[in-house]
C-alpha cells in the first residue's frame, strides 16, 4: 500500500491498521532525515500549508512548524489571539478567507470537537485535526503508538494503560482507537468522576486502583491533568490526586519490571508524574517530541496528494 | 500479442561486465582512500554491494566507505505518482569525497537528477561519477550522462529493461520486455 484511505486526518477513527502502518513505514524514514546533519527534504517545496490554532498550543504548534519546514513546505501561522475571530467571525469566514490566499494544507486546533470535520466537509483543502476539543488528537497518539513500537519493538499484544484524566482527554481517545487497531490491549485508570460514562462501550480495561493498573501494563501513558477544561472540581484537591494517581519513582521500582513512561506533555512536574521519574531512562518523553516530528512529517507527506485530483 | 520477454545478459556476461567495470574504477580511484561508493535505493544498491565487494578483494582495501541512498524525497514526481521510500544508509561524509554515484539502469535521468540532489544531504562531494549497468539511450530527459557503463542498449519506450540479480529474483540477468500499459517502476 502506498497511499492513505483517507482525504485528511481528522482523526484515527476513520483510519485503518494499513494507514497506520504506512504512516509508521513512512516516519522510519523521516526519523532518519531529521538526525542527518542537513535536516530538509524539498518533498513539499510546491504546497503551502496553513497552522490555525484557535486553542493554545506549544509543542503540537512548533512539532508541526518543524516537520512543515523540513519538507519545504511554506507555512503561515494563525492562532485566535489578536485575530478577527475576536471579533466576531465564524469559523468557516476565517478559514475560507485564508483559504483563498490559495493554501493547500489545513492543520487546525480548536475547542469544539468535530471541528475538523466541519471544515473538512466545507473547504477545498487537506485538513490535519491537531486537536478538536475533548474528541482526537490524531498525531499524538500515532506517536505515541510509534514510541512504543520504537522502544518494544511492536505494538501488538503490548499491554497500555491510560492513567489520569480520561474524560477531558482527546489524547487518550485517540491512543485508545489506535493502539487497539494496532492489537494492543489498553487500560484506563483514573478517579470515578475522570471517566467517562461511554468508557464501557470503547472496550477497554478500567481500572481504579493505580498500582493494579501499573503492574498489569507494559507501558504506561500519564496524561496531564486539564485544570483549563474542568469547569468543576472532579477531585478534593492536586495533592490527593497526585498521592493516588501520581507516578513517583518507588511505586515505579517497586514493579520489579521495566514499564514504558510516556506522558503527552507539558507535563505538571509533581502532579500526575514525579521529576525524577520523567527524567528516568524508563521515561521516553523526549523521544516522543522527536518521535512527533517525524510522524507529522511523514502524515503531510502522504496527504500532500497528487497534483492531478 | 506482445514478443516474449528477450534476456540481453545473462549470469556469465553479467559478471564479466562487472569485472571489467570495477577495474575501470580501479584506473581512476586507485585505492579509494577518498573514494566512496554510494548506490541508488531501490535496485541499484544489488549492483552497487557486488562492485563494492569486489573492489575490496581487488585493491586490498578492506574500508571502502559504502552507502546506499534513497531518492524518494528529492524526486521531480513526487505527488504524480505513488512512491514508496526506501532506507537511506549512509554513515559518512561526502565532504570533498569523490563519489561514485551507482544505478543499475540510465534511462531518463530523472532518478540521477534527484539522486545528485539528496546526495548534497551528505556534504559537497569533490567529484561525483556515476556508473550504470545498462545505458539507454536516445532517452534521456536531462542532461546526464554516464561516465561507466556496463552495456548500452537502444530500447524504445514502451519496452523495460529489467535486471534481476540472485538476492532478490533467484538469478542473475537482465532482460527486455515490452509493457502494455502497466507501468510499475519508477524509471
Amino acid at each position: 500500500m502506498t497511499r492513505l484511505s483517507t482525504k485528511h486526518l481528522l482523526g484515527i477513527k476513520q483510519m485503518t491498521k494499513e494507514d497506520i502502518e504506512l504512516i509508521f513505514a513512512t516516519a522510519d524514514n523521516f526519523k532518519q532525515v531529521i538526525n542527518r546533519p542537513i535536516k530538509k527534504v524539498p518533498s513539499l517545496r510546491d504546497i503551502t500549508i496553513a497552522n490555525l490554532f484557535f486553542e493554545n498550543s506549544t509543542r503540537t504548534k512548533l512539532s508541526f512548524e518543524i516537520a512543515e519546514k523540513r519538507l519545504s513546505a511554506d507555512v503561515i501561522n494563525f492562532s485566535a489571539s489578536g485575530s478577527s475571530v475576536k471579533k466576531g467571525e465564524t469559523l468557516i469566514d476565517t478559514v475560507n478567507n485564508i483559504l483563498a490566499m490559495k493554501v493547500d494544507m489545513v492543520v487546525m486546533r480548536h475547542a469544539n470537537p468535530g471541528a475538523a470535520l466541519f471544515l473538512s466537509k466545507h473547504v477545498d483543502a487537506k485538513i490535519i485535526n491537531a486537536g478538536d476539543g475533548a474528541h482526537e488528537h490524531p498525531t499524538q497518539a500515532l506517536l505515541d503508538a510509534f514510541s512504543i513500537r520504537e522502544k518494544l519493538g511492536e505494538v501488538k499484544g503490548k499491554k497500555v494503560a491510560i492513567i489520569g484524566d480520561i474524560l477531558h482527554s482527546r489524547v487518550a481517545i485517540s491512543n485508545i482507537f489506535c493502539l487497539q487497531k494496532l492489537g494492543a490491549e489498553v487500560m484506563v485508570c483514573g478517579p470515578r468522576t475522570l471517566m467517562p460514562k461511554y468508557i464501557g462501550g470503547l472496550g477497554v480495561k478500567v481500572e481504579y486502583d493505580l498500582q493494579k493498573a501499573l503492574e498489569w501494563c507494559d507501558a504506561v501513558n500519564m496524561l496531564r491533568i486539564q485544570l483549563e477544561r474542568q469547569s468543576i472540581k472532579y477531585f478534593p484537591s492536586l495533592r490527593e490526586y497526585s498521592m493516588q494517581y501520581g507516578l513517583d519513582k518507588k511505586r515505579l521500582d517497586s514493579l520489579g519490571k521495566k514499564i514504558v513512561v510516556m506522558h503527552p506533555g507539558p507535563i505538571n512536574r509533581g502532579v500526575e508524574i514525579t521529576s525524577d521519574v520523567a527524567d528516568s531512562e524508563q521515561s521516553v518523553i523526549l523521544d516522543q517530541v522527536e518521535n512527533g516530528v517525524a510522524i507529522r512529517m511523514a502524515v503531510l507527506y502522504l496527504l500532500a496528494g497528487r497534483v492531478d485530483n | 500479442m506482445s514478443p516474449s520477454p528477450r534476456i540481453i545478459l545473462d549470469g556469465k556476461q553479467l559478471g564479466i561486465i562487472i569485472q571489467r567495470l570495477c577495474h575501470q574504477l580501479i584506473e581512476t580511484h586507485d585505492h579509494f582512500h577518498s573514494s566512496v561508493i554510494i548506490g541508488l535505493q531501490p535496485r541499484g544498491v544489488f549492483l552497487a554491494r557486488r562492485i563494492h565487494h569486489q573492489l575490496c578483494e581487488i585493491t586490498g582495501n578492506k574500508d571502502i566507505a559504502y552507502g546506499d541512498l534513497d531518492v524518494t524525497f528529492y524526486r521531480d514526481d513526487f505527488r504524480r505518482k505513488d512512491l514508496v521510500p526506501n532506507k537511506t544508509n549512509i554513515n559518512f561524509i561526502i565532504e570533498d569525497k569523490k563519489v561514485v554515484l551507482i544505478d543499475d539502469v540510465l534511462f531518463t535521468g530523472r532518478t540521477i537528477r534527484a539522486g545528485l540532489d539528496a546526495m548534497m544531504a551528505f556534504g559537497r562531494p569533490a567529484d561525483v561519477e556515476l556508473l550504470v549497468l545498462i545505458d539507454r539511450r536516445y532517452s534521456r530527459n536531462v542532461p546526464i550522462q554516464a561516465k561507466y557503463i556496463g552495456k548500452t542498449i537502444d530500447s524504445v519506450s514502451s519496452e523495460k529493461v529489467k535486471v534481476d540479480w540472485t538476492e532478490t529474483d533467484g538469478e542473475d540477468k537482465v532482460w527486455i520486455l515490452t509493457t502494455e500499459k502497466n507501468e510499475d517502476t519508477q524509471k
